[in-house]
């Protein structure tokens, strides 16, 4: 879709903003473009629709040369996203949103039906149709400023740092929304960030720069995570990538234990047969779902289950939904450093601990071994290596507990 | 002034009525002429000092040294080739509003927030269409500011157009010196007073009506 070939940007100055850039982005993903400040990536960006000229090589859109295309005809064709949103502060919002249609020759009500129905696809509300950019939170701005992207329905968007100028939260929630909002549309994005999470968290794929517009590693998430290609990119994703990687790990996939789980019915004497070598019992209802944790050292010498002093949980993980890092933070968690794992009823489907949790991953990296020398490895090749490479349900079946 | 004269005699304001408003019509014509003209020179020069910095120091340098001009001595050079006329009186207040205005318009447009610029470049604005639609309307508040107080000035200099016999209410003060009787020279100057004041609840007035978006509306006014 997007292709750079030995694309370099020289300033008279002598500084080299992008450095013999060879790239393809892959049509219908996000390529995320990181790295420190300086590293070229807005550079690279703004060269796509010509808002910087290459000062040698060719970037090309669908096999076009786009210096063959007129530079504003081409960037109608494309969406833009800048951080602080940037828009007119005369338009009303759906003025804002109706921009590009209205550049294109739409007439002004088809432009505003079709501004509507974006303000609806970002999650606003209609009633802010008619209000002015300094009426909006930066939040709100910044859905417009997305919404404003997509007017013409672009087969391409580029974003420089679209989530950096709010507050964490509203962040969380924008990057949520973009991500539902990316399944629904399947556009080729290009989106500039400086934050290694936002990129591994959004990215299908991320393209690390180096100071002085060097690209010194394009993967996926997962990959750059798992097989930094030097030590600037080591360094750059983290010391906590160890964690990190735990994120592309499904909760499914996580291999489980029966763990010492006993009903609150049990009663004090049957616990002390059972498990008299065991620090602690998990206790659980007629249904199965987790009470809390009981020390059985501190039980006392008569009754059931139900009459002892519970600690809480802490928090159970999901099987459903949660990934491999929800696990290693409930194992953190809990008294008794073993992971309860949940069904999706809320039912206890057996307990991990950190260290099952590690050699889970190790698995998970040589069964993804395997795949990369006889495949190219794509997110999803790597995905479901994980599934067949380690069998979860054979794992899960092995119970005894030490 | 003779004593026994009323500063005010009722009775002459009521006799004038037609002629005052008649005079009334002209001074504000000849007020407000020369701010337009000044804003039909200002935008376009001001949008070339925006474009090309190094062009804004000596720009600014010639309006501030026209301004400096006595306007009796402008009038006197233009006398040579317009004669007694009203163009006389409106050249120089013309010239006079530029000082104000350009370095408004030129502050109006580097008001556009870069991102704001930047946006307009990259949704695919031309450069002409960009300046039109995104940057002038978003100047418009500076550009007004410029515009109320060049008004304001300009209804007051309009008087001494009465030199060569096109000064609007300026009449009535040289009458009335002339036939030592203040109720004119009163009547005149309240009346100037009230132009400029009413010139500038209208230029507020209109301001708020063409933007509608700017967030400090209400507290400037």
């Amino acid at each position: 879709m997007i292709r750079f070939d030995a694309v370099s940007k020289k300033y008279p100055n002598g500084t080299n903003a992008v450095d013999d850039l060879s790239l393809e982005f892959p049509e219908g993903g996000i390529t995320v473009l990181v790295g420190p400040s300086g590293c070229g990536k807005t550079t690279t960006l703004r060269m796509a629709n010509r808002m910087v000229e290459p000062t040698t090589g060719t970037v090309s859109l669908r096999g076009r040369d786009i210096r063959e295309v007129d530079a504003p005809e081409l960037r109608r064709g494309i969406g833009y996203v800048i951080q602080h949103a940037g828009l007119f502060p005369h338009r009303t919002v759906l003025d804002n949103i109706a921009t590009v249609p209205l550049l294109l020759g739409w007439g002004r009500k088809k432009a505003r039906a079709r501004a509507a129905e974006l303000l609806e696809l970002v999650g606003l509300p209609g009633e802010m149709a008619k209000r002015y950019p300094y009426q909006l939170s930066g939040g709100q701005q910044q859905r417009v400023g997305v919404a404003r992207a997509l007017g013409a329905d672009p087969p391409v968007l580029l974003m420089d740092e679209p989530f950096s100028a709010v507050d964490p939260i509203v962040r969380g929630e924008l990057q949520a929304e973009f991500i539902r909002l990316q399944k629904e549309l399947h556009k080729t994005i290009v989106f500039v960030t400086h934050d290694i999470d936002e990129a591994i968290k959004l990215g299908d794929n991320i393209a690390v720069f180096q100071t002085g517009g060097i690209l010194a590693q394009f993967d996926t998430p997962e990959r750059l995570l798992a097989r930094p290609a030097d030590e600037f990119v080591a360094d750059f994703v983290g010391r906590d990538r160890g964690i990190r990687r735990l994120s592309f790990v499904n909760a499914a996939d996580v291999p489980l234990r029966d763990g010492p789980v006993l009903p609150d019915t049990t009663s004090v004497p049957e616990v002390r047969a059972g498990s008299a070598d065991k620090p602690w019992v998990l206790v659980v209802d007629t249904d199965r779902r987790p009470l809390g944790w009981a020390a059985v050292a501190e039980l006392p010498d008569s009754g059931t289950l139900a009459d002892a002093t519970l600690i809480p949980l802490g928090h159970t993980f999901s099987l459903v939904g949660d990934s491999g890092r929800a696990a290693l933070d409930a194992a953190l968690l809990s008294p008794s450093g073993l992971a309860v794992a949940v069904d999706g009823a809320g039912a206890v489907v057996g307990v991990t601990d950190a260290q099952e949790l590690a050699a889970a991953m190790a698995r998970d990296d040589a069964a993804r071994d395997e795949t990369v020398t006889d495949e190219a490895v794509t997110g999803e090749a790597a995905a479901s290596a994980v599934v067949t490479g380690d069998g979860g349900t054979a794992t899960r079946a092995v119970m005894s507990d030490e | 002034m003779s004593d026994g004269e009323p500063l005010v005699r009722w009775d002459w304001i009521g006799d004038h009525v037609g002629e005052l408003a008649h005079y009334t019509g002209v001074h504000l014509q000849l007020g407000l002429l020369p701010v337009l003209f000044g804003l039909i020179i200002s935008v376009p020069l001001g949008m070339l000092c925006h474009r090309w910095r190094w062009l804004y120091p000596p720009t600014l340098t010639v309006a501030n040294v026209l301004y400096s001009i006595p306007s009796l001595a402008l009038f006197m050079i233009f006398v040579r080739y317009t004669g007694l006329t009203e163009q006389t009186v409106m050249i120089p207040l013309t010239l006079y509003t530029l000082s104000v205005l350009v370095p408004n318009v030129v502050d109006g447009l580097a008001s556009v927030p870069e991102p704001v610029r930047q946006a307009a470049t990259a949704m695919g604005f031309t450069a002409v269409r960009r300046v039109v639609q995104v940057e002038l309307p978003i100047a418009v508040p500076v550009v007004v500011a410029g515009v109320r107080v060049a008004a304001v000035s300009s209804i007051s200099l309009v008087a001494v157009g009465q030199l060569i016999g096109q000064g609007g209410l300026g009449y009535y003060i040289t009458r009335g010196l002339q036939l030592d009787f203040p109720t004119p020279i009163v009547t005149a100057t309240v009346l100037i007073m009230l132009l400029a004041l009413v010139t500038d609840a209208v230029l507020v007035l209109a301001q708020r009506l063409l933007t509608p978006w700017a967030q400090d509306r209400g507290k400037t006014a």
